[in-house]
């Protein structure tokens, strides 16, 4: 085969010569793959062939090493492993034959192919000489294979994991990144360093604590803020941002340095690098307030966990650097998404800064608001405004009311008679602060009183009628004020206006223009808000809400005919609307009085859901899913009769693997359902069952839905109690399987630990559920046999010493569950095991209330046991 | 190498408000099935029928009426649901009383609780669904009420358990103060505490109640204040501390618990109650104008036979009426009867009531629910001849040195 030809023609504009190249090489790579790469790094690897060959040798190589989907992904490596060694080795020499090439394309695309190659392979301790050799001459070699070989490494510490690679090796590797980052190096090869070295800082520990290796990492770094290349420079700060992040303990003898730097950045350079100065202040707040808020009055004398304060040292300085961002507006800059200045990254900070500071940052904002809030240019009200806004989060209730309770008036005034949109904007977003901050009857201060509240009201909903940007913040304002009022009691004093803000909400969500700047989203979220806070007062009139949602979902359910475009928004509506229902089914539902009115329209509820799953989209699903769960609950027994029309979805969503949220939900559904009905979702439970250990056996179906799909097994059994007992054996061994897996977590990170952990707590609700499902029937010794397993698990879990409260939990309801249906048959059983003697005493001497009283259950079945 | 993004959220909240339907779902899931558990685990075993509690039927006689068979089935949780006469009915049979002690029982030390009981109303307490209402022994509505129990009034907390779980208090309602003293717990957030000994009881009542902020002075949402019973271990000094130690309330005697002892509706030899002078005002029954009358006053019940019998369970007989007596008074079995305890009083032979000289006086008072129980007749009876002494009980119980001798005495043996 022609692979070069084959190549070019891969990318020809003719459709016809294309496919055709493509098959054919799809078809060399199914009967030959070995053949296949070789010719490929070939390919890659001559200079006489031309770039686009080339290119596309490299590309297809990469995809043949890695994907995107998890699973695709472990195929690919698990086939490159097995191929044999001969072939393997001569695409490897190819590939780092290609670092040295002349054509900038080609070389680009080797560095990635050999990253991908050294992430497979250096875990499994092959291709060892890999890095030695990409090291060996660098001192030595043209420019241009020095960048390759510098972008090879970056590309490698992207890939691989720091434990893989030796200390030796990562010394070299920072050796030679350093060296590569010098102001004598090409920019070509400066750039390349500066981004490895990006990636190679979680592999520098050891070399951090290294004074002197430290000091000279951060003076290159520093150096290199300063070329006079602006990618090198923004690449430098980058580094800054992360070393931040990483090594917060070890910036304390650079950061005048690196203030004096970045305030030159932020003041004068180009946005790209301006942004990323600002980033590394943001992120030492991130750093600071973290350990404010989790290792305050910390005496373990623990050095790694100290604040120095840096952002209480730089704020006379930093204030006033930031506050000069807020002036650098772009014109409509809210309107776009993806919009991202050096305005919006500064007042990010400001705000950060004031969570840090908390009240010292007040004096030193409130002259720059005073001065420009009544400027004529809209630049300066705005700055102002943002300001305010911005520094409402962090200093106290007893700081910030008064200067509130002062600017109130002059905020609402602004919010309509203001001429910019901008400052009207930002307006709304600050009295929404104001609401979202310090007006709830926890604070303790009071900013809205019975004076002022029909005002702030009135306002707000006139500002609703405001562009689509503004209007947007003024339902933002109105939903925290809502909210504030949650706790209030038996009287709101929103009653009053229940009904011109649900009026003033519905109408905003028919304007034509809605589905600008999220409004339409923002105005039902805010509906939301208002019906969940709204006390027995209101219930009338939420009562008609429920007949106005399900009329719109109506309408909206019978629009035929639409563009993708307009099914998208379409279906989010549907999905808004849903939410909307869920919300109010469970206020209605909370208590008994609404919940007797509000049935009376479950029939046509269930219906207009049922009809949901008609369209395909995935949110719509799961908030109808949601919903009908809400519903579920409300309803009990009497949902019965929506499970024949309703189950085929169920089972439909149940499969949805692509969209796994769906699955989840849906799962979650299950669960209710099965304790609205109990033993009447028994003529379902034979699909329902197939369909969770399918599901359960599935390695397609995201790893997240499996901890439910365990709990929604112990669901089932607890409501179909001995019936469960043709599931059993199936179930027992999936659990058996799953637990012998979940049982031991070392080697794993602790992302992984955590899932494990909720694996667990789920595989153990299936087993509490079992039990408690058998428990008084004639079939308990069906489950003897399984009992030995169990309490084997249960003691592996304990001894492994990485449970979270949650699972300790379960798991000690676990053993009292299986005693209490077993009883003394597993007598002797139970005695023997840990879980009865030290693990059950640690659980009823814990802190955790939820623990202790399921320690005491387990203790009171196991004393009537043992004691008998 | 890929551009690495620093945009971070602008202007907008952190979580959208989907995103917090889906997370209030799985906590309102993982709540209702956590209440679906504790159901199973603690429920099923304390199914308690209605009908069997009901006045005593002789067993030759299996008459189970369609409605009675339902209320067999009746449960804490059905019955939670229950209103009006119903309510009442089913109430009134649920609360333990306890016999009045007229021997002091073994093991005192090791088996048993003491506690000071505060003078006033008996009640149950129950919280769902966002009230909170008190019932008197005879199943009529004390107070309807917000309170801070689970469940006892209508807020937003999330964390209270979903709506359904309910929480039964045994209280006495102590007027001067306007507090319900809690001498006892019964379910805690749906939760049956009826199979649990009384030693699990007092620690759940202690460990739980203050979690709830039940013992915060009265408010707008948590009318009444509630209040603990100090309990003790019924060694000397426990003894001498519920009798003479200060209480903010007014005592009515002493309460004993054995430790072991479930709760148990109706009257139980295993919940004792005494008094003297000293730490009670009513030690002598007082007549209906308030005065002790010289002789001792009982109420029995008239039984289709004549016999005239206590309310205990199976019932003791005083004495008989004969049928023309009955018919000349137009008596029916059923009656409430008074009657005087005559010059030659009770003869007990072995423990046993052997002969009463019994004096009719008439009927009962309407508003009694039910006769005197056999120990309640005994207490009276040697409170006027030879009352059971604060040193009896004393003597009784040994010193916490005699204990620790005791203890040292096993080991040494062992």
């Amino acid at each position: 085969m022609e692979v070069t030809q084959a190549l070019l023609n891969a990318q020809s504009i003719d459709g016809t010569i294309r496919k055709h190249a493509e098959e054919n090489l799809q078809q060399f790579q199914e009967q030959n793959l070995p053949g296949f790469l070789v010719s490929l790094s070939g390919e890659l690897a001559s200079e006489d062939k031309p770039v686009d060959s080339r290119k596309l040798a490299g590309l297809i190589l990469k995809n043949a090493l890695d994907a995107k989907d998890e699973n695709r992904k472990w195929e690919l490596v698990q086939r490159w492993l097995s191929l044999d060694t001969a072939a393997k080795a001569q695409v490897k020499a190819c590939l780092l034959q290609t670092l040295s090439s002349l054509v900038l394309d080609a070389r680009s695309t080797a560095t990635q192919v050999v990253a991908k190659i050294a992430g497979i392979e250096l875990p499994q301790k092959q291709w060892p000489e890999l890095i030695g050799s990409l090291l060996s001459n660098i001192h030595q070699v043209p420019a241009h294979v020095k960048q390759a070989t510098l972008e090879t490494l970056g590309y490698l510490c992207e890939e691989v994991s720091h434990e893989v690679v030796d200390k030796d090796q990562v010394d070299k590797i920072l050796t030679a990144v350093v060296q590569g980052m010098n102001s004598s190096e090409s920019n070509d090869v400066r750039l390349a360093a500066t981004g490895a070295l990006y990636n190679a800082l979680g592999f520098a520990h050891a070399n951090f604590s290294n004074k002197e290796e430290c000091e000279c990492i951060m003076t290159v770094v520093c150096e290199t803020t300063m070329s006079p290349e602006v990618k090198i420079r923004q690449a430098a700060f980058e580094c800054l941002v992360s070393i931040a992040a990483m090594y917060y303990v070890k910036l304390e003898p650079h950061i005048q340095v690196i203030y004096n730097l970045t305030s030159n950045a932020i003041r004068s350079d180009q946005e790209p690098v301006a942004l990323q100065a600002i980033e590394f202040w943001s992120t030492i707040c991130d750093e600071e307030t973290d350990i404010l808020e989790n290792h305050v009055g910390d005496t373990s004398g623990d050095s790694d966990i100290h604040c120095f304060y840096f952002i209480k040292q730089a704020l006379p300085a930093l204030i006033p650097l930031l506050l000069e961002t807020l002036l650098k507006q772009e014109e409509d800059q809210d309107l776009d998404e993806d919009t991202w200045n050096i305005a919006m990254a500064g007042s990010t900070c400001l705000g950060l800064v004031a969570l840090t500071s908390r009240d010292d940052i007040v004096p030193l904002v409130i002259p720059f608001i005073e001065e420009n809030i009544t400027k004529p240019d809209w630049r300066q009200r705005e700055a102002a405004t943002n300001a305010f806004g911005s520094i409402l989060e962090g200093p106290s209730p007893d700081k910030l009311a008064p200067l509130i309770n002062h600017a109130l008036p002059f905020m609402l005034n602004a919010l309509v008679k203001d001429p910019s949109n901008h400052v009207r904007g930002t307006t709304a977003w600050t009295l929404g602060r104001m609401f979202e901050f310090l007006h709830s009857s926890i604070v303790g201060t009071t900013i809205i009183n019975e004076e002022n509240a029909q005002q702030i009201i009135t306002i707000l909903l006139q500002s609703m009628k405001d562009v689509p940007n503004v209007a947007e913040k003024a339902c933002g304002a109105l939903y925290f004020l809502a909210q504030g009022y949650e706790d209030v009691g038996l009287t709101s004093p929103i009653t009053p206006f229940f009904k011109d803000i649900v009026q003033a909400l519905l109408t905003v969500t028919l304007r034509e223009d809605a589905t600008e700047s999220r409004l339409r989203a923002s105005a039902y979220e805010t509906l939301n808000e208002v019906v969940r806070c709204s006390t027995d007062e209101t219930a009338p009139l939420v009562l008609q809400l429920v007949s106005v949602i399900m009329m719109e979902l109506h309408k909206c359910l019978e629009v035929q005919n639409l563009s993708s475009d307009e099914r998208d928004k379409h279906s989010e509506l549907i999905g808004l609307l849903c939410g909307c229902l869920t919300v109010i089914i469970q206020k209605l539902g909370s208590s008994e009085p609404t919940k007797y009115v509000f049935l009376q329209y479950a029939d046509q509820i269930m219906g207009l859901f049922i009809w949901v799953f008609a369209c395909r989209n995935a949110t719509a699903h799961e908030e109808a899913m949601l919903a009908i769960g809400a519903l579920a609950y409300a309803i009990g027994p009497d949902f019965a009769k929506y499970l024949p029309e309703f189950y085929k979805f169920l089972e439909i969503d149940l499969q949805n693997f692509e969209e796994y949220q769906v699955c989840a939900v849906t799962v979650g559904v299950v669960g209710d359902i099965c304790r609205a009905l109990e033993d009447k979702i028994l003529p379902c439970c034979d699909g329902i069952m197939t369909q969770l250990l399918k599901n359960l056996s599935s390695d397609n179906l995201h790893r997240s839905v499996k901890p439910p799909l365990f709990s929604c097994i112990g669901d089932i059994a607890l409501a179909i109690g001995d019936n469960f007992d043709k599931y059993l054996m199936y179930s027992m061994n999936t659990l058996q399987i799953a637990a012998e897996i979940a049982a031991h977590t070392s080697g794993f990170d602790l992302e992984m630990i955590d899932y494990i952990n909720s694996l667990r707590n789920g595989i153990l609700e299936a087993y509490s559920g079992i039990f408690q499902g058998f428990k008084n029937s004639s079939k308990t010794q069906l489950l003897i046999p399984y009992a030995p397993h169990i309490l084997q698990f249960l003691d592996s879990i304990y001894m492994e010493k990485d449970m979270d409260d949650v699972v300790m939990k379960t798991a000690i309801g676990v053993l009292g569950d299986l005693t209490d249906t077993l009883g003394s048959t597993v007598g002797s059983l139970i005695q023997q095991s840990l879980s009865s003697k030290e693990f059950l005493n640690e659980c009823l001497t814990s802190d955790d209330c939820l623990i202790k009283e399921s320690a005491e259950w387990a203790k009171l079945a196991i004393n009537r046991v043992i004691s008998v | 190498m890929a551009p690495h993004d620093l945009r971070r959220p602008f202007k907008r909240p952190l979580i959208s408000d989907q995103e917090r339907r889906r997370q209030q779902s799985l906590l309102r899931q993982a709540q209702n099935r956590l209440d679906a558990q504790h159901h199973a685990r603690f429920l099923v075993s304390t199914a308690f029928s209605l009908s069997s509690s009901q006045t005593p039927e002789p067993e030759t006689e299996p008459i189970h009426e369609p409605e009675s068979h339902q209320n067999d089935e009746l449960d804490v949780l059905e019955a939670s649901k229950l209103k009006g006469a119903e309510a009442r009915k089913w109430f009134a049979k649920q609360l333990m009383h306890p016999e009045w002690m007229i021997d002091i029982p073994e093991n005192l030390t090791n088996d048993w609780f003491v506690l000071a009981r505060p003078s006033g109303k008996r009640c149950f307490v129950v919280s769902s669904n966002g009230t909170t209402i008190s019932r008197l022994r005879n199943g009529s509505i004390l107070h309807r009420f917000p309170s801070k129990l689970p469940n006892g009034a209508r807020t937003k907390d999330v964390n209270s358990g979903s709506s359904n779980s309910y929480s039964i208090l045994d209280c006495i309602f102590h007027e001067q103060d306007q507090t319900y003293y809690v001498i006892d717990m019964v379910c805690w957030r749906g939760y049956s505490l009826y199979d649990c000994t009384s030693e699990f009881r007092f620690f759940w009542v202690n460990s739980k109640l203050a979690e709830t902020g039940a013992f915060d002075p009265p408010s707008y949402y948590h009318k009444y204040s509630f209040s603990l019973v100090p309990v003790y271990g019924c060694d000397q000094s426990g003894l001498c501390s519920a009798y003479s130690a200060p209480v903010p309330y007014v005592k009515d005697g002493l309460l004993f618990y054995n430790k072991h002892a479930h709760y148990q509706a109706g009257i139980t030899p295993l919940a004792l109650v005494w008094k003297d002078e000293n730490c009670s005002q009513y030690v002598m029954d007082t007549d209906s104008k308030g005065q002790v009358p010289n002789q001792q006053q009982v109420v029995l019940e008239l039984q289709e036979d004549g016999k005239l019998t206590t309310c205990d369970d199976p019932p003791v007989v005083f004495g008989c009426l004969d049928g023309s007596f009955i018919q000349q008074s137009d008596l029916h079995s059923g009656y409430l009867l008074r009657f005087a305890i005559g010059e030659e009083g009770l003869v007990l032979v072995g423990g046993k009531l052997e002969k009463a000289d019994l004096q009719y006086l008439g009927k009962a008072n309407r508003a009694r629910a039910s006769a005197d129980s056999f120990s309640k007749v005994m207490f009276q009876y040697s409170v006027r001849h030879s009352p059971l002494k604060l040193d009896d009980l004393l003597g009784s119980v040994s010193s916490p040195v005699d204990q620790e001798s005791k203890a040292c005495d096993i080991e040494m043996d062992g």
